[in-house]
């Protein structure tokens, strides 16, 4: 096989984006963990991770780019160096997120406990669980798995809309449980920041195995719904 | 303007060598269409049965239909008559060397008995001009004999001389192989402005060169076209596996 | 030790070396002395006979002193130049044929053979041919046949240049690279047109020295002429008739008895010299100004 020496280098790049991806996905079992049980030591955990995570950030991109210039890729290999630059700017914000959560958990710590409407360690699973099958699907190169993970994203959006409402309408009610209820808002815009994330990674492993462009899916089949709808009320009334 | 060129079922041989197998393929008008492959895949081959180059070797026969705009090159004419409907450079820039640059360029007209000097005159300026090399060497026209410029002056000179017939499409086989990068460059930025007034299909070993200026390009292999499709689209996810092992280098 | 035999090997490569440019030297030294001290030795007999009287007379008959071989210095060149129409044009043609139309073919090999032996046939045998076919009475009966004239001499030098002409033609004609007549095909020249303007064109300073290579040899040719052209005491320049010719005059007059005669061959001999050179010169002059800046 001829190019061995680009062969291993896209080998090493996937297993430094992969190093990587651990740290991001252990930050953020680290952090839900830390509000499940209010272990600060757990927090500090989570911050030196978050300056290993920067590092990695950086020495990926600059091996890819190095690949870019020196080995022209083409076709898949192309693909698969974009998607790398791509994912690693996420795992980078999944990274930034376990830090928030970590935060928000030294904050909380601080205040009176409080009964909270919200269901955070089940948004937290969800969320951790998508970013899990995200960097399955890349390691694997599955597309079938990675559009799994689009679809888990509603349910996670629905969570944290409703986490807004139950949140905001507790702090209209009993003010002074406002500190609380908006560290736990933050968490929740946190953990649906890592959704959002995952789901962003699991596009970019459909473009690289697949060549297909699926990003702001959601926006264009809603965009095709509304079209489509707005011309059968057009065929029924035709007179408007 | 350039014209469309439509391969229908062609085969080639080089007396028993069957050296292009039922090629089909629709070469579009005023487009670049690169042709890639691995050597000795029958690219060049195939680029020579268009102006019936190839013929010039004896044991040469081919099989098929090859039609330029809506003239079949095998049945419908002579060899002489397509060449000069189809321009051809090559690998190798070759200048004729005893000629002066001016009658390098006019020699397409000379010798096919075009003799009113003002004619010429034009000609030659035009055609220098399009290719970009008039700047460099009008005040030498018939001083310096061709093979007295650069390498890459000489194969701007080829293609000056090949567009001074006035044809309607340009054949390209390698073109750029043998220059430096400043001259390669030069001459994908002369491909691209020809290409509104000619069609122009460009043998290229360098993949980079077909991606820079070419819309759509083949890959051949083994003497059959294995796929031809958008350049976009061979090079970022093509179909065939084969195409995608030649152009990300996993060959062999 | 590894560096004790390296030194005695370029020790030795040096010797070598130089052993074997040497030697080089002395074969060159061994071509070019006996050229310079012919051509000194003739300036030394001869130069001293040069006079205008020379170059404007005819011979006297014996007993006389003065005179000259302008006739055959007229004659020479006009045989020459009935050589020349006949040689160059066939010769290149033949050159031509085998080169670009026939490759390959059994005539073209046939040819080639013929040129090959014409080339080996000792020029007192084409004399004898030339005599047979041109000169002899058994053609009388066709005109311009049947008798000495320049116009036999002519023929006889004529048909010794060809097979020179073409074989050189040939060779040079097939050293044009094979991209040059491509391009030439791939405007749409015709074959016959492109062969001969791009093609001969490319190759005339070969096929130019190739003609004067051959011009250079007949020029000397004495053998052939004896049958052919007799010689001619007197002025003319009557292609039917005998002619007089310098390489002629010159084995007359060495041959003779005469003191006064030997004196003109020696002079003679250094003309013919100086005339040839002096005519290759020339061509080469006349074709150099036709060549471009940088073109080979």
């Amino acid at each position: 096989m001829t190019r061995i020496r680009f062969q291993q280098s896209l080998e090493g790049l996937k297993e430094n984006l992969l190093v990587m991806a651990g740290l991001a996905e252990q930050s953020i079992q680290r952090a839900i963990e830390a509000y499940r049980v209010r272990d600060l030591s757990i927090c500090d955990l989570v911050s030196r991770s978050e300056v290993a995570i920067n590092r990695m950030e950086r020495d990926i991109d600059q091996a890819a780019l190095d690949l870019l210039a020196m080995e022209q890729p083409m076709a898949s290999d192309l693909r698969f160096i974009l998607s790398v630059i791509k994912i690693n700017a996420d795992l980078e914000r999944v990274g930034d997120a376990a830090k928030n959560i970590s935060e928000r958990v030294r904050t909380i710590d601080q205040l009176p406990a409080a009964e909270l409407p919200v269901d955070i360690p089940r948004m937290a699973t969800l969320s951790a669980d998508m970013v899990r099958k995200c960097l399955q699907s890349f390691i694997e190169g599955d597309a079938e798995l990675a559009r799994s993970v689009l679809m888990m994203d509603d349910a996670v959006d629905a969570m944290n809309r409703s986490a807004y409402k139950s949140l905001t309408k507790l702090m209209e009610e009993q003010g002074h449980l406002a500190p609380q209820a908006l560290s736990a808002l933050m968490i929740c815009r946190s953990l649906e920041r890592v959704a959002d994330h995952a789901t962003n990674i699991a596009e970019d492993v459909i473009f690289w195995v697949q060549g297909a462009d699926v990003r702001h899916h959601k926006s264009v089949m809603a965009k095709q719904a509304a079209a489509a709808a707005a011309l059968e009320s057009a065929e029924q009334n035709p007179k408007q | 303007m350039g014209v469309g060129i439509e391969v229908t079922n062609l085969n080639a041989w080089y007396g028993t060598n069957h050296t292009l197998q039922e090629i089909n393929l629709n070469i579009p008008a005023n487009h670049a269409t690169a042709l890639i492959g691995p050597s000795g895949c029958g690219k060049s081959t195939f680029v020579r049965c268009l102006n019936r180059m190839h013929e010039t070797n004896p044991i040469a026969r081919v099989t098929g239909s090859v039609k330029i705009g809506d003239v079949d090159i095998y049945a419908d004419a002579k060899p002489v008559q397509i060449r000069r409907r189809v321009g051809m450079v090559f690998q190798r820039p070759n200048p004729f060397p005893t000629m002066s640059i001016y009658d390098n360029v006019a020699s397409g007209l000379k010798l096919n008995g075009y003799s009113n000097r003002r004619v010429l005159d034009e000609t030659v300026e035009q055609s220098l001009k399009k290719s970009a090399l008039w700047d460099e060497v009008k005040d030498d026209l018939k001083k310096k004999s061709g093979a007295s410029l650069s390498g890459g002056q000489q194969q701007r000179l080829c293609i000056a001389r090949a567009l001074a017939v006035d044809p309607e499409v340009l054949l390209m086989d390698e073109p750029a192989s043998a220059l430096d990068p400043v001259s390669t460059s030069k001459i994908e930025d002369l491909i691209f402005e020809l290409k509104s007034q000619y069609t122009i299909v460009i043998v290229t070993h360098n993949m980079q060169q077909a991606a820079r200026v070419a819309e759509k390009t083949g890959f051949f292999l083994n003497g059959r076209m294995v796929e031809f499709d958008s350049t976009h689209k061979i090079f970022t996810n093509p179909s065939d596996k084969r195409t995608e092992d030649y152009i990300t280098g996993r060959f062999g | 030790m590894n560096t004790g035999q390296r030194t005695s090997r370029t020790v030795w490569r040096a010797v070598a070396d130089h052993g074997v440019t040497t030697l080089a030297i002395l074969a060159t030294l061994m071509v070019l002395l006996p050229l310079m001290a012919i051509f000194g030795y003739l300036v030394y007999k001869g130069a001293s006979s040069l006079n205008l009287d020379f170059f404007t007379k005819v011979q006297k008959p014996p007993g006389e002193v003065g005179g000259g071989m302008a006739n055959a210095i007229v004659g020479s060149a006009l045989l020459l130049g009935l050589a020349s129409i006949m040689g160059v044009p066939l010769g290149i043609g033949a050159g031509i044929y085998l080169a670009e139309f026939g490759r390959g073919t059994k005539l073209a090999n046939a040819v080639r053979f013929t040129a090959d032996v014409l080339n080996g046939v000792p020029s007192i045998v084409m004399g004898v041919a030339a005599y047979a076919v041109i000169v002899s009475p058994h053609v009388s009966w066709l005109p311009f046949l049947g008798h000495f004239s320049a116009l036999a001499g002519g023929v006889a030098l004529g048909i010794m240049m060809i097979p020179t002409i073409a074989r050189t033609s040939e060779e040079m004609l097939l050293m044009v690279p094979n991209a040059v007549r491509e391009a030439g095909l791939g405007l749409g020249v015709p074959n016959w047109r492109s062969t001969l303007s791009i093609s001969v064109r490319t190759a005339s300073p070969g096929i130019i020295t190739g003609c004067m290579l051959a011009f250079a040899r007949v020029a000397g040719e004495t053998a052939p002429l004896i049958f052919t052209v007799l010689g001619n005491a007197f002025w003319s320049v009557d292609v039917n008739r005998p002619i007089a010719a310098l390489p002629l005059q010159i084995y007359v007059d060495a041959l003779s008895p005469y003191d006064d005669w030997h004196r003109l061959a020696w002079a003679g001999s250094l003309v013919l010299i100086v005339l040839i050179v002096a005519a290759v010169s020339l061509v080469r002059y006349v074709t150099s100004r036709g060549v471009l800046k940088g073109a080979s």
